[in-house]
């Protein structure tokens, strides 16, 4: 390739410069939606052609839907439990990293920096360091299988998580937001509950989804804490689905659940999607 | 070229950042109230999440770190007693791995190493690849966004079932490649099965990060190498991969991390307990599961250890920059945006 620019290249290499990437482009989509795409096709068929190789479905069944709904495979409660223990662990985060993340964006204290990286550094601990003691400890007090053995170990990562996207979305609002607040009269939390909290909306809304999403996709900690169908999550509740026969591993119905599973999060990361790359990228690349 | 901007930037911010000191304590007395209802109000909003992670971190932390020098309940080999609570073996547990009961912590040390080594080598290769090309593309950019952030929101174990689908003995990847290989049985096929698989879900993530440095990156730089003859390659080499080290590295770090307690993906794609695929996370946890909680929380206190010491190496080696806001070390190489960052850290300096 020759080191042409976009503003002044000869026309024939620019043509093929755009094509090239265009190529490109296509290229890193099909790789990342490709296996998402099979996931959907191979739901889609029937339970007597799922090892069909075809592009499309020959014959397009919900078959596999059906039977995930089978009362029998208790789907449905495993996802009340994932949206139950994502849903509860996300709202404590944020309550907990909104007041958090204003300090860190705003005040001067001492030890701040020492504190922001004992979060941030929070957030990089292997979970199996605390799902272990936990475990012991959880048997003891008779928390297993209960929503708060879930709950309280996915704090660690979601706490750090939510801290650490909250505030640099603080610290790009411009201070004199609050200043001009408090100067008209209002106290420091005053200003904080009435100027930043609504406009910071968008940035606790996206730390929200991210920290949701974490917490949705969580299994370790779901897999030791429960031995009960009843109280699995939808992650631990799929890889454990049983088909007709013990030796036959029901694909079809797994690859639907797993759809029934990603959808929402499909769904949120497409309307979503600038807010959230804004979120992942904020600490990346300021 | 990036090279000849920096050192004036250099010296501004570092004149600022030497400055900052005495102009704080010329204003102390002026603000020292201020300051002092700051510190108290920083205080009170702190401590919730502090006092949340002391108790669902640190004091498991500690708990294992104890729990590490008991052995399990049951026969006690030497007196024939059988013992109804934990002995106290004091570091047993550790120094058991380097005898015979050691092969398989080994076996899981190294399987946690390749794996990180390789998978965060062809996320970085491939991420870094993607992102040049999504910073080519002006149009569409949002559908590639879009589509890229799939993979990213797919519960891993999700994916893992996907995978263990996809690499089925009849499943599309042998149709595809025309060869029968059982892919999910143990072997090294199986350690290729769980790179594939993580590569997959996390490549586009480093692209994503990599792609938000590439767009800081002003164009003036591209333009002068261009004027002094530097080839794309050598463009690449001297002044993107430079630009958007920062970026790249912190992904790079937060990946190893992440790398380091794989679990979901090896656990379901191949199983519990298969050796070619067992990282360190799935030795402990298989060992909690067992009622075995002394040696679980010793290997889990080493696997603590050795993720610590990769992170300390990603900040004390590369100069990996985390929080950000007055990073000294790495971010003065920032190139354009440098000025600004200052002039935002002296207003919270004086603020």
């Amino acid at each position: 390739m020759t080191p042409s620019a976009p503003s002044a290249p000869s026309a024939p290499s620019a043509k093929w410069r755009s094509a090239l990437v265009y190529a490109g482009v296509a290229a890193v989509v099909a790789y990342c939606l490709a296996p998402f795409y099979w996931m959907l096709v191979s739901s889609l068929r029937r339970t007597s052609d799922i090892f069909d190789t075809s592009l499309f479905p020959t014959t397009v069944s919900f078959e596999n839907y059906r039977s995930v709904f089978d009362p029998e495979q208790g789907f449905g409660r495993a996802l009340l439990n994932s949206l139950i223990v994502a849903g509860i662990t996300t709202a404590l985060a944020l309550l907990l990293a909104t007041f958090t993340a204003y300090a860190m964006a705003r005040l001067e204290f001492r030890f701040k920096r020492l504190v922001l990286t004992l979060i941030i550094a929070t957030s990089m601990f292997p979970v199996v360091s605390i799902v272990v003691p936990l475990l012991k400890l959880f048997t003891d007090i008779g928390w297993i299988n209960t929503y708060q053995s879930m709950i309280v170990p996915s704090m660690s990562f979601a706490l750090p998580l939510a801290v650490w996207n909250l505030t640099t979305f603080f610290r790009q609002m411009p201070d004199e937001l609050e200043h001009a607040a408090m100067v008209d009269g209002c106290t420091r939390g005053q200003a904080f509950r009435k100027v930043i909290i609504p406009l910071a909306a968008p940035g606790i809304f996206t730390t929200a989804i991210i920290t949701f999403i974490a917490a949705w996709n969580e299994f370790l900690i779901a897999l030791s804490m429960t031995n009960k169908p009843g109280m699995q999550t939808a992650p631990v509740a799929i890889s454990k689905f049983t088909g007709s026969t013990t030796f036959e591993t029901p694909f079809g119905s797994q690859m639907a659940a797993g759809v029934l599973v990603t959808i929402p999060l499909v769904v949120m990361v497409l309307i979503f999607q600038r807010r959230i790359v804004a979120g992942l990228t904020a600490g990346a690349a300021k | 070229m990036a090279d000849t901007k920096t050192p004036p930037e250099a010296v501004v911010d570092h004149a600022a950042g030497d400055s900052s000191g005495p102009v704080r304590s010329r204003r102390t007395a002026k603000q020292a109230r201020a300051t002092a209802s700051s510190g108290r109000m920083a205080a009170l909003l702190v401590s919730p999440t502090l006092l949340v992670l002391t108790i669902v971190v640190l004091y498991p932390t500690l708990m294992a770190l104890n729990e590490s020098l008991y052995g399990a309940k049951g026969l006690d080999p030497e007196t024939g007693f059988i013992s109804v609570t934990e002995p106290f073996v004091g570091l047993k547990n550790y120094a058991d791995i380097f005898g015979e009961a050691g092969e398989r912590f080994w076996n899981a040390f190294w399987n946690t190493t390749f794996f990180t080594v390789v998978t965060v080598a062809l996320e970085t290769v491939i991420g870094v690849t993607m992102a040049l090309i999504m910073h080519k593309a002006f149009r569409g950019r949002a559908l590639v966004r879009a589509g890229i952030l799939i993979p990213w929101a797919v519960p891993t174990a999700i994916s893992a079932l996907l995978w263990r689908w996809i690499f089925n003995s009849d499943g599309i990847a042998n149709a595809l490649i025309g060869h029968q290989i059982l892919w999910t049985t143990e072997g090294f096929h199986a350690k290729v099965a769980v790179i594939v698989a993580e590569v997959w879900k996390t490549a586009p993530f480093i692209g994503l990060l990599v792609l938000a440095g590439l767009q800081v990156i002003s164009k003036e730089v591209y333009e002068a190498a261009r004027l002094d003859g530097a080839s794309a390659v050598r463009q690449f080499w001297h002044i993107t991969l430079p630009l958007v080290k920062p970026a790249l590295l912190v992904a790079m770090l937060f990946r190893c991390m992440d790398a380091l307690r794989m679990f979901d993906l090896p656990y379901i794609l191949v199983g519990a307990q298969k050796t070619s695929v067992e990282t360190l996370s799935m030795l402990a946890q298989n060992e909690a599961s067992n009622v075995r909680f002394g040696p679980a929380s010793a290997y889990s206190v080493l696997l603590f250890l050795y993720v610590f010491l990769i992170a300390l190496a990603f900040v004390r080696l590369l100069g990996a920059d985390l929080i950000g806001d007055a990073g000294e070390g790495t971010r003065k190489r920032k190139g354009g945006r440098r000025p600004r960052v200052s002039a935002a850290r002296r207003a919270e300096v004086t603020a």
